[in-house]
């Protein structure tokens, strides 16, 4: 393995990193929030569009999520509406992610007993007090290793953006790759997901180990 | 304590899950500072008696008329109603991610919108009464199950209720832990406050009742003074009842017989 070349690559690899990083962010990020919105109508269970919801859940669960993006990336201007790569990416990301954090919330809200509910409704709480403060709260640290896992999954699932011709870390990868240079290709690959995606693991690990402490599972 | 003017009307309550026909019927009047102690065999509709006057399960006929207002009227506002009503259950369901203070000033804050100082005020109040205010900043998992179940009393206490419904709550507790519960609700029963208590404990049913209702299989078979009903029950249900609580006089009418034949206490003979 050559060292120079992998400091000579590297800094292509950190805007790359860069780039992943923050298309990730905001798939995450819109993901959480629709997989949210999703989970509710269905602990509800407002007719319609919690039917909705769940066959929103099975079609993006069970497509992959290269080819949810040819569908934007190809099939869309087909009808007239073009979308440009990285507004592919995020859109892609957050259809493929609302439906996992959709069934990671729902998990927790599950969860939460019946006698919780009633607990709240008899001091009075209504239906989006109870949600806020007694059913959510405990979703949430019932949820969180399901999301942590979402999380992650996401930000590796950014690795197939290179077909909507975004420079993201395998985009830049096959580039080198053309220059013959396997090995260093690799460990910069490696090293560059590793940096970005270890530290959010970490965080979550840190953070359900506090939330388990916090006083659940009385 | 003086009692009052009647402040629940039941006529004719009707309620049942799918085919089962729980409450048959059932009429019920409670004056202002009496203290009810339901009692009868299991399955026989107390829980769910006590979860129709709070709106937890919806009713199937007759009338509930609480303050004045129909709570059979499927347009009853229950969030206002429930403030009206406490309710402790018998697993406490105190909110496992809160304090004890926090489980406390929940309702009192976000259902009641009251200030932070004066709702301080009233759960300090109720929990150095209850000798739990230096436990105020646990949480419930680091309470034990008498201490959950004196700070559940509270919560629904806090809210300033005009009835409190108890649906047995020292069935899931030690017995060391029953009679710190149990005297919390004997010295509300003191001070007046309307109360409808479902109960396995006799003793305590005596001691507190201003009247005992028995309920089997869903209608009211007695309701009497727990003197009459204790003493002397009207009915052969209530005799037969009674008599499930009576181990003295099991044993002793076992030893009469003086045969060696086998009783139940004896173990199985297995060759």
């Amino acid at each position: 393995m050559d060292l120079t070349y992998i400091l000579d690559k590297s800094p292509v690899f950190v805007a790359a990193a860069k780039l992943t990083l923050v298309l990730a962010f905001w798939g995450v990020i819109l993901s959480a929030a629709l997989g949210l919105m999703c989970a509710v109508t269905r602990f509800y269970r407002w007719p319609l569009v919690s039917q909705l919801a769940g066959a929103y859940i099975e079609l993006a669960r069970n497509t992959p999520l290269m080819v949810q993006l040819f569908f934007l990336y190809f099939g869309l201007p087909r009808v007239g509406l073009v979308l440009s790569g990285q507004t592919c990416a995020i859109v892609g990301l957050t259809f493929l992610g609302g439906a996992y954090m959709a069934e990671a919330f729902r998990g927790g809200l599950a969860a939460v007993g019946k006698d919780q509910v009633e607990a709240g409704l008899s001091i009075g709480l209504g239906r989006f007090q109870l949600l806020r403060y007694v059913v959510a709260p405990q979703a949430l640290a019932v949820s969180l290793p399901a999301i942590s896992a979402t999380v992650i999954f996401l930000m590796k699932e950014t690795s197939v953006f290179s077909i909507v011709a975004i420079p993201d870390l395998m985009y830049v990868a096959k580039d080198l790759l053309k220059e013959g240079r396997g090995a260093e290709t690799n460990f910069l690959l490696c090293a560059a997901y590793l940096t970005i995606i270890l530290p959010v693991s970490l965080i979550f690990a840190r953070l359900e180990k506090r939330l388990r402490f916090a006083g659940f599972g009385s | 304590m003086a009692i009052g003017p009647e402040v629940l009307k039941i006529k004719d309550l009707k309620k049942s899950f799918g085919e089962t026909a729980v409450l048959k019927g059932l009429t019920l009047t409670v004056r202002q500072g009496e203290v009810l102690v339901i009692i009868g065999p299991s399955g026989c509709g107390k829980s769910t008696l006590l979860r129709c006057l709070n709106g937890l399960e919806k009713v199937n006929g007759g009338e509930i008329v609480f303050g004045g207002q129909f709570l059979t009227d499927p347009q009853t506002n229950w969030s206002r109603t429930r403030q009206r009503i406490g309710m402790v259950f018998q697993n406490y369901e105190l909110f496992p991610h809160l304090t004890a203070l926090e489980n406390i000033l929940l309702g009192p804050l976000r259902v009641q919108n009251r200030k932070k100082e004066e709702a301080l005020a009233v759960a300090e109040g109720w929990l150095t009464r209850v000798g739990l205010w230096d436990r105020r900043d646990a949480y419930p998992r680091e309470l034990s199950g008498g201490q959950k179940q004196r700070v559940a009393i509270v919560r629904a206490l806090a809210m300033d209720p005009e009835i409190m419904l108890f649906d047995e709550v020292t069935a899931s507790l030690d017995p060391e832990m029953v009679r710190e519960v149990l005297d919390v609700i004997l010295t509300l029963a003191k001070e007046g406050l309307t109360m409808l208590i479902v109960t396995h404990e006799m003793a305590f049913a005596k001691a507190v009742a201003d009247r005992i209702i028995f309920l089997d299989e869903g209608v009211i078979v007695e309701d009497a003074s727990p003197t009459v009903f204790f003493e002397n029950p009207a009915t052969e249900r209530a005799k037969k009842f009674l008599n499930i609580f009576q181990y003295d006089d099991y044993h002793k009418n076992e030893g009469a017989k003086g045969d060696s034949g086998d009783s139940p206490l004896t173990p199985p003979v297995i060759f």
